[in-house]
């Protein structure tokens, strides 16, 4: 009689712990002393479906992954408050969270369980919805926010890729050599026109750098950088506010001088853009040493005036340099029987790199 | 403003009327541009300039373009992100009409410098609310309208509202729920992806 009235109680304790874990705690298991399940909340429910979890075994329903090595349930109870990673043995093996507390009212144990960071894939496996989750489970809110930031980080990436094309629009359309800040081809291409148009007189130089393509290959393209840059701080230095300097190719350079046609003057330009260029650039514990080939045109003498024209007399006169040795500049003859007498060139690199 | 809001106004307008309409709308408004980015400010005086030319463009007032543009932001299939995001809010509309007050804290979360104006909820009697906008100037209101009748429907719910004007820069609505469950509603499912 006593033991029948005991069992009802115990039975009326189970009752209301329960009802108040299903709503607390929807995704807990009340266990008796053998690890048998004696009650489910609704949510962990829907993990199992439509099966009966009445008697099933905790142990035989999760695999515990951390603390390793629990198989029984007073391993399991000496956990007790712990944190434990376990999985789920049947498909889907979702990852699950959980802690465990023993409870003598129903002499066993309550473990209460989440999904963890894998919620995404928990509310979709198992079509959970707002309702099955406590109220004071942040878990809607946290699904919230990895749309919310999905959404705000697509527009973003939308932005960046738009702000990338728009960059490479004006790169392509800018007149600027973003390596040595001198000005590009493009430049070149607008201003030639012009000065053509408005038939004032100037000059063009052609520089090639001599023994560059060593410089890249024994000490690499930083080296190869620098002295490019220092190179660009020669031509500035040695001419005009005014004149146009460019770098128009890897090496190549393109200088024009508007109202400078006297030859004289652009001699002097010439041989000191040479000299100051074979000033040997350091980089890092080397030396790097380079000289230049410069060939000029004039617009007086350009027949007919073109920007094709001039270009390619300019072009002339610096392959008449760089078969006669390198390192010196000359002046593009209209007639081509003229022979200019070669500069002398007392010095120069005889080879392009000399270590340090 | 925040360029999301000026880019909801540019989409609402394309997506409803076509790019072409939408280019109308932005030489009336004197833009100088035609495409709002999401992600950075503007000027509110464009905005404003915006909407003007889209109600002069469809030749219809402000208040329905803000209320249309409120329908589009939870109905259309290209912004269902948003429609996802507010349906987080309650599991009923009523719930739904309870989170809106902590609905600005929420934009935070998801863009930290987007600043929609304070709401407040207010219940008078079974089923009878009020809801106050903070807006500084008439028109959130009115986008608040557009949301608020198209998520009734969303959530199945029979709705009556009443736009009562501005007051000291607070917009008032008047929400009376006839019937909570009148219709089925939309479908939301927690773990589906926004398209």
């Amino acid at each position: 009689m006593i033991l029948v009235r005991e069992r009802g109680r115990a039975m009326q304790v189970c009752k209301d712990m329960s009802d108040v874990l299903d709503v607390i705690c929807p995704m807990h298991l009340m266990l008796n002393e053998t690890g048998h399940v004696i009650h489910a909340g609704p949510t962990l429910k829907k993990l199992w479906q439509d099966e009966d979890l009445a008697c099933a075994r905790f142990l035989e329903m999760f695999e515990v992954l951390r603390p390793r090595g629990i198989s029984e349930m007073p391993g399991l109870l000496a956990a007790k408050g712990q944190k434990l990673h376990l999985r789920k043995r049947a498909d889907p093996r979702s990852a699950i969270k959980g802690v465990l507390m023993p409870c003598d009212a129903i002499n066993g144990a309550v473990v209460n369980l989440s999904f963890g960071i894998s919620i995404m894939d928990g509310v979709r496996d198992y079509a959970l919805s707002s309702t099955d989750f406590a109220a004071t489970d942040l878990t809607i809110e946290m699904l919230y926010l990895i749309e919310a930031k999905s959404a705000a980080m697509e527009a973003s990436r939308k932005l960046n890729l738009r702000l990338q094309g728009a960059m490479i629009a004006a790169e392509e359309q800018a007149f600027t050599d973003t390596l040595t800040g001198l000005k590009n081809r493009r430049a070149v291409d607008h201003i030639l026109p012009r000065l053509i148009e408005r038939d004032s007189g100037f000059a063009l130089m052609q520089m090639d750098l001599d023994f560059f393509k060593a410089v890249n290959d024994t000490y690499g393209h930083a080296a190869g950088d620098e002295v490019l840059q220092h190179v660009a701080r020669v031509l500035v230095e040695e001419t005009r506010d005014r004149d146009c300097v460019a770098r128009i190719g890897g090496d190549e350079f393109v200088l024009i001088f508007e109202g400078l046609t006297r030859r004289d003057q652009l001699s002097d330009i010439a041989r000191r853009i040479i000299q100051r260029i074979e000033e040997p650039v350091t980089y890092k514990d080397a030396q790097c040493r380079i000289s230049s080939s410069i060939g000029i045109a004039l617009s007086t003498t350009c027949s007919p005036l073109s920007e094709e024209q001039l270009l390619a007399n300019a072009d002339a006169a610096l392959y008449v340099c760089k078969d006669h040795g390198r390192a010196q500049f000359r002046f593009h003859e209209p007639e081509s029987d003229v022979e200019q007498t070669p500069l002398p060139r007392a010095h120069g690199p005889d080879r392009a790199v000399r270590p340090h | 403003m925040h360029g999301l809001i000026n880019r909801a106004i540019q989409c609402f307008v394309r997506d409803s009327y076509g790019r072409d309409r939408w280019i109308e709308v932005t030489q009336l408004a004197e833009l100088g541009f035609t495409d709002f980015e999401a992600m950075l400010h503007y000027d509110d005086a464009l905005t404003w300039a915006v909407l003007d030319a889209t109600a002069r463009s469809l030749a219809v007032p402000r208040e329905t373009v803000l209320e249309d543009i409120g329908t589009y932001l939870v109905s259309h299939p290209n912004v269902e992100a948003l429609r996802r995001l507010l349906r987080f809010g309650g599991v009923s509309f009523v719930e739904f009409l309870h989170s809106l007050d902590e609905l600005p804290d929420r934009a935070r979360l998801a863009v930290d410098d987007l600043d929609l104006p304070r709401m407040e909820l207010r219940e008078y009697g079974v089923n009878a609310f009020s809801l106050t906008c903070d807006s500084g100037r008439e028109g959130f209101g009115h986008v608040m309208m557009g949301i608020l009748r198209t998520l009734a429907d969303d959530y199945g719910a029979l709705v009556f509202l009443e736009h009562q004007g501005t007051n000291n820069g607070h917009e008032v609505i008047e929400i009376t729920l006839i019937e909570t469950a009148f219709a089925e509603g939309r479908s939301f499912d927690l773990g589906a992806r926004a398209g």
